[in-house]
């Protein structure tokens, strides 16, 4: 990169600080101002947070949640060779096959472990 | 634009093919079919014995890039997956009779091990920057996993969660120096970048930012000084085959890379000598004089194993001189050979008497009257320990004269005489083993393990032997290891 596009960057950064900072410099002049203490709250979507958030959440929802991930990736990685599948060599061919193999393996094995089946939480009394 | 990949490709990685298929297998042969645990544990050891015939079997082939110049198959890589297999089945041994005493035998433990070995061996064939990404991850997740084995014991998984963060936290480093050499060079090809680099189209500041980067992740992974604080306390949380395991291995796998990349790829980046320099002796400083003050023997071998850190990348500092690097190679190689023998042999020893997980048998007081009861025992740990100082003729000795040779060659004589010294101070806490062992009255409780003690016995044997009788013929193989990229 030469000095002139070092300073394209530079320029960029500046007007990048200041087009954000702009409106609220004017907006701090020019706007009326009648504070109220629902007004000065906190700004946040939605409802109230009721009671403590750093509750306990079943081990189970991780586990699934990483069997999903490893789903959820496998997916990106064979949408684009299954697009161009007919104009894959061979070689491209096999690699799909065997990251498909060695995921079901990993699926056969999550599955074997029951990282698959939920357990719902059973009341005291009706355990024998 | 596509270079037909052949049989050729998959023979140059024939012990890593061979291991990821048979550790994927045993693991659905170990839900579905394998009752004992131990038979999971007989089939990983033979799988790694296999893995050995096959890297044997590689020897003295030409150098070859392989699977379109990801990976590389040359003497330098060959020597060290052949060290890793067998480092895997000592491994396996050291483990098997530890998991199943304290209830913690599963079976994935010895598939996780498998895949920890592929990604060090991976570390070892590295041609291609995105390899050493993902053969770093692909050895230190199982790792990870390793560490937190012995839930819900807290401090298994206190270590396994330290290990973790700081380790990822070292891959986003690693990550950020490999994409800043990729912007100096514009390949990520290993040797594409020497052509690049000599041809003087490299970006030379940007380069050296990104390799000071990469020098920070493996820094991490093989526990040197500014990057270390995670190991005493992974080392003394995780079971103690772990520990041993990851202290002999992943050092071994950290040094792969870079060696591979400082001396093939970046010696043009010679202003990262004092950098280096400055980690040397900071591990060999402050590992030695942390150690001194350590009564839980496994933390002692944690620090230990920083200064030995600290020793082998002093031989790495002359890693810009084109006459010194294949010397400073075949030294650190030596070395490795010598630390992992005598730290597998330690942990050994550590092993037999831990009493249960994590408690009692871990002082150092424990190993009081260690020579009355197990005289063999205890000679063997005496061995490791005084290869761990470098006394002749072991062959921790000769490890130090070849590595303090290199350095002094290559005019870094502060640097030898701070190795010197602190040799010296080592000897202080090695030597206070010994001296419990042999000189206090104890009555010391040690498992009779016939896996584990034989392991510990031919780790001394060899650490003895090879010193008094081939440790120049060793060496010359090690020199014959050199790294190639063609």
């Amino acid at each position: 990169m030469n000095g002139t596009q070092w300073a394209f960057l530079g320029v960029y950064f500046l007007l990048a600080l200041i087009f954000p900072a702009l409106p609220i410099v004017i907006a701090h002049f020019l706007g009326p101002r009648r504070p109220n203490p629902i007004k000065d709250d906190v700004y946040e979507c939605g409802l109230k947070t009721y009671g403590s958030p750093w509750v306990p959440i079943k081990v189970q929802y991780y586990l699934f949640a990483l069997v999903f991930l490893i789903f959820d990736v496998e997916l990106v990685f064979l949408y684009p060779w299954a697009v161009a599948y007919d104009m894959l060599p061979m070689f491209a061919v096999f690699e799909g096959i065997l990251f498909i193999l060695m995921l079901g393996a990993a699926l056969v094995y999550a599955w074997k472990r029951e990282a698959l089946d939920w357990y719902e939480p059973t009341m005291p009394e009706f355990r024998s | 634009m596509t270079v037909p990949v052949t049989w050729q490709d998959v023979a140059a990685l024939l012990p890593e093919f061979f291991l990821v298929v048979w550790a994927s297998a045993l693991l659905l042969l170990d839900v579905f079919w394998i009752r004992e645990k131990r038979t999971t544990a007989w089939l990983s050891a033979l799988g790694f014995v296999v893995a050995l015939v096959l890297a044997v079997g590689q020897m003295g082939r030409a150098p070859l890039l392989a699977f379109r110049g990801m990976v590389i198959a040359d003497a330098f890589s060959v020597f060290l997956v052949a060290l890793f297999a067998l480092s895997g089945l000592v491994g396996i041994l050291l483990a098997q009779d530890y998991l199943a005493r304290n209830g913690i035998e599963r079976g994935e433990f010895y598939v996780l091990l498998m895949f920890s070995v592929v990604g060090m061996m991976l570390m070892a064939r590295v041609a291609d920057l995105v390899m050493i990404f993902l053969a770093l991850e692909l050895f230190s997740l199982p790792l990870y996993v390793m560490t937190g084995f012995a839930r819900p014991r807290a401090d298994s998984e206190e270590a396994a969660l330290k290990y973790f963060l700081l380790g990822a936290f070292a891959s986003g480093f690693m990550a950020f120096g490999i994409a800043l050499v990729y912007g100096a060079t514009s390949t990520t090809s290993l040797p594409h970048m020497v052509d690049v680099i000599q041809a003087g189209e490299a970006d030379l500041a940007l380069l050296t930012a990104g390799a000071a980067l990469v020098l920070t992740g493996l820094g991490f992974k093989i526990a040197t000084v500014p990057f270390h604080m995670w190991t005493p306390d992974v080392y003394h949380g995780a079971p103690s085959p772990v520990s041993g395991f990851m202290a002999a291995t992943a050092k071994m796998a950290g040094f792969a890379a870079l060696l591979r990349l400082f001396v093939l790829v970046f010696p043009v980046v010679a202003d990262l000598t004092p950098v280096l320099w400055a980690l040397a002796a900071l591990s060999m400083v402050l590992g030695n004089v942390a150690a001194i003050a350590q009564r839980n023997i496994k933390r002692l071998l944690a620090y230990s194993s920083i200064a030995h850190a600290g020793y082998m990348l002093s031989a790495a500092v002359a890693f810009a001189d084109p006459h010194l690097g294949p010397q400073a190679v075949a030294a650190i190689l030596f070395y490795l050979v010598a630390y992992v023998l005598a730290t597998f042999g330690a942990w050994g020893v550590v092993i037999l008497l831990e009493r249960r997980i994590g408690q009692e048998g871990l002082l150092l007081e424990d190993y009081a009257g260690l020579s009355r009861q197990y005289p063999g025992l205890a000679a063997a740990m005496a061995v490791f320990m005084l290869s761990f100082i470098g006394v002749p003729p072991t062959l921790g000795f000769f490890g130090k004269f070849y590595l303090f040779r290199v350095v002094l060659d290559a005019g870094f004589v502060g640097l030898a005489l701070i190795g010197v010294l602190t040799s010296l101070v080592s000897a202080y806490y090695y030597l206070r083993v010994v001296m419990l062992m042999y000189m206090k009255p104890g009555e010391p409780i040690v498992r009779r393990e016939p896996r584990v003690q034989a392991t510990v016995l031919a780790a001394a044997a060899l650490t003895l032997f090879l010193g008094l009788t081939a440790a120049s013929s060793l060496y010359a193989w090690a020199t014959e290891a050199i790294l190639r990229f063609g």
